[in-house]
């Protein structure tokens, strides 16, 4: 009998310690935060090992335990999707309109957030480049290759992709420098989107269109898109070509005030977003083939980034708000632009 | 050699046949087959591999946790509107019937979009849910709301031509032998759809893993939180990941499979009583 009760204690025991070792992350000093880091499509692989250097950073730093959930998608609709009370606490989006749009339409940030980092709030930047099939069959070297007749040209929709607005203004920022006015530009242009046969409406949908479906002789993409696509769809079968000119393609962060104040977690979003920075960061940054803004890590990886002439949207489009109204906007430029293409 | 209007020649009955089997291979089976063809195109290690990721596995338990609340839910609200339509006499009786049709004609995008409009942070109940600290879109219960909405026609379309068929008779047997209201429907109704009513589960159940369109609008694709099955492959397809990718798709083929091979059954089994449904 008394062997009966004692297994039945102990077998209590071991239950109460079954639910104290459940209930101990909770109750010990580290505690668990997580944050939500909104970005856009070509950027998964890169937050992937940011985020794991970062938990152990922060770890070994304050003792916590940190857990940055993603979310992915076409640069405008996750900017939406934050509008909507998607809680992000940081957003990393392909451009700079996407997050103003956030602070305009929902006011969850100051409009001034890009002057509240270093570099405009831009850790890397990255530009456009060519991915054209191996032995480049179409002889693909420069912007002029995209115009010509028979030339089938992949590119998102700049509508729904920050890709694609980057794409668009690249093509146009090398047209004007070339042949010197707005309206040269918008007949280049023009007859590239007539080369266009389909527009998807994200980046990686592009990239999955020109390199799973072998649709289109040359894909234009983000250089980090290209280099990825180059390697996970088989070394050997692309070729990245370097266009002589191209666009500074600047991808900014941001905390997002309201977000971080509600869930108390300002302290690690702010952290997390400095981290990138750092040069342990960037070095991660360089090797995803996004390009650093730190001088000496830049310097280290040379080597992967092929020298390229970059015009930055400030300089030469007057900021993405103008940008914006003039192209992108209903019944801008690229609405006539598509219009005048499709027929 | 006349015999039988109903009786085609040999040539055309095969001709039919072949068309009708090739169709099906070739538009059913051949995918169907597809997917588990390219999930274990790396070998059954990079198959496991890809089911047991953290991710994968949370798609599912969210997958099924959506099912499991909105199924049950439609259950009992498709049992009420289909009991209310067939037995009861009411104004707007019609207008009820058309809104219970209202999911299968709106586009499930549009579904979506409806909930982000009612509850997103610019919506209606926006701001009073920021306030009060609830979020519905971007999560859990916005998922079971979207999914729920989408499926809410299959129990009562089921079941409402069943209970109209079969008529009030024994219903006011029951009622003028003294039972009450409930246990009328509990021991008279019910038993009489209960075949009926499994039909329109399985269908609504296979529906809510697999949707897709609606959920993926109120998602917010937070990788291991809100992403189900069908949006988790899309992920994992647009990362290259395309073992990974066919891998899950074959779990949810295999829960569709699961639902269709039960489904067949009790067909197979209850073919009288299914076959008052009326369509």
């Amino acid at each position: 009998m008394r062997n009966i009760v004692s297994a039945h204690i102990i077998a209590r025991r071991v239950a109460l310690a079954m639910v104290a070792s459940l209930a101990l992350p909770g109750a010990a000093p580290a505690a668990t935060v997580s944050l939500l880091n909104v970005s856009y499509d070509p950027t998964r692989e890169l937050y992937k090992d940011i985020n794991t250097a970062f938990a152990r950073q922060w770890k070994a730093k304050t003792g916590d335990d940190v857990v940055i959930n993603q979310s992915h998608g076409g640069s405008g609709k996750q900017a939406r999707s934050v509008i909507d009370g998607l809680q992000a606490d940081v957003v990393t989006l392909a451009l700079a309109y996407d997050i103003d749009a956030i602070a305009e339409k929902a006011q969850l940030l100051p409009t001034t957030w890009q002057a509240r980092m270093p570099e405009n709030s831009t850790p890397y930047y990255s530009t456009i480049v060519f991915l054209v099939r191996k032995g480049n069959p179409k002889a693909i070297r420069d912007w002029d290759d995209l115009v010509k007749p028979g030339v089938q040209v992949i590119t998102p929709n700049p509508k729904t992709s920050g890709g694609a607005r980057w794409n668009f203004l690249a093509a146009w920022g090398y047209a004007q420098k070339k042949y010197g006015s707005p309206k040269a530009a918008q007949d280049f242009v023009t007859k590239l989107y007539k080369n266009v046969p389909v527009l998807d409406s994200g980046a990686r949908g592009s990239t999955t269109t020109f390199a799973e479906r072998g649709l289109g002789d040359v894909l234009l993409a983000w250089e980090n898109e290209a280099t990825l696509a180059n390697k996970e769809l088989g070394a050997g079968k692309f070729e990245v070509v370097v266009p002589s000119v191209s666009i500074r393609a600047e991808p900014p962060v941001a905390v997002i005030d309201k977000v971080v104040d509600k869930r108390g977690t300002r302290k690690v979003a702010e952290a997390y977003l400095n981290y990138l920075y750092t040069p342990e960061a960037q070095e991660i940054i360089a090797r995803d083939g996004y390009r650093p803004v730190n001088k000496a890590v830049a310097a280290k990886y040379a080597g992967n980034f092929p020298n390229v002439s970059l015009f930055t949207i400030d300089h030469n489009f007057g900021g993405w708000k103008k940008t914006q109204t003039l192209f992108f906007n209903d019944g801008g430029l690229f609405d006539q632009i598509f219009d005048a293409a499709k027929r | 050699m006349r015999n039988n209007a109903t009786t085609e020649p040999a040539w055309l009955r095969w001709a039919l046949i072949t068309l009708a089997l090739g169709f099906l291979a070739l538009n059913l089976l051949l995918p169907l087959l597809a997917v588990f063809g390219e999930a274990l195109r790396k070998g059954i290690t990079a198959y496991v591999a890809g089911i047991r990721e953290p991710d994968a596995i949370a798609a599912l338990r969210l997958t099924l946790t959506v099912a499991a609340i909105a199924v049950p839910l439609n259950i009992i609200i498709g049992l009420a509107a289909s009991w209310a339509i067939a037995k009861f006499d009411f104004r707007w009786k019609s207008v009820l019937i058309t809104l219970i049709d209202l999911p299968f004609s709106v586009s499930p995008v549009v579904a979506g979009l409806i909930y982000v409009l009612l509850f997103g942070l610019q919506g209606w109940f926006g701001p009073w849910l920021r306030a009060h600290d609830v979020q519905v879109i971007f999560a859990v219960p916005g998922l079971v709301l979207a999914t729920v909405f989408v499926t809410f026609p299959f129990v009562a379309r089921e079941l409402i031509p069943l209970m109209e068929e079969q008529g009030r008779d024994e219903e006011e047997a029951a009622l003028s032998l003294g039972a009450s209201g409930l246990s009328t429907f509990w021991h008279v109704t019910l038993p009489n759809v209960r075949w009926g009513l499994m039909y329109g589960v399985l269908l609504c159940n296979a529906r809510a893993m697999g949707e897709f369109g609606a959920v993926s609008v109120v998602s917010g694709h937070i990788r291991g939180k809100t992403n189900t099955l069908p949006l988790h492959i899309e992920i994992l397809y647009n990362e290259y990941n395309f073992v990974a990718a066919f891998a899950v798709a074959s779990i949810l083929a295999g829960l569709a499979l699961v639902t269709l091979v039960a489904k067949s059954l009790l067909e197979w089994r209850f073919a009288g009583q299914l076959a008052g449904r009326g369509h």
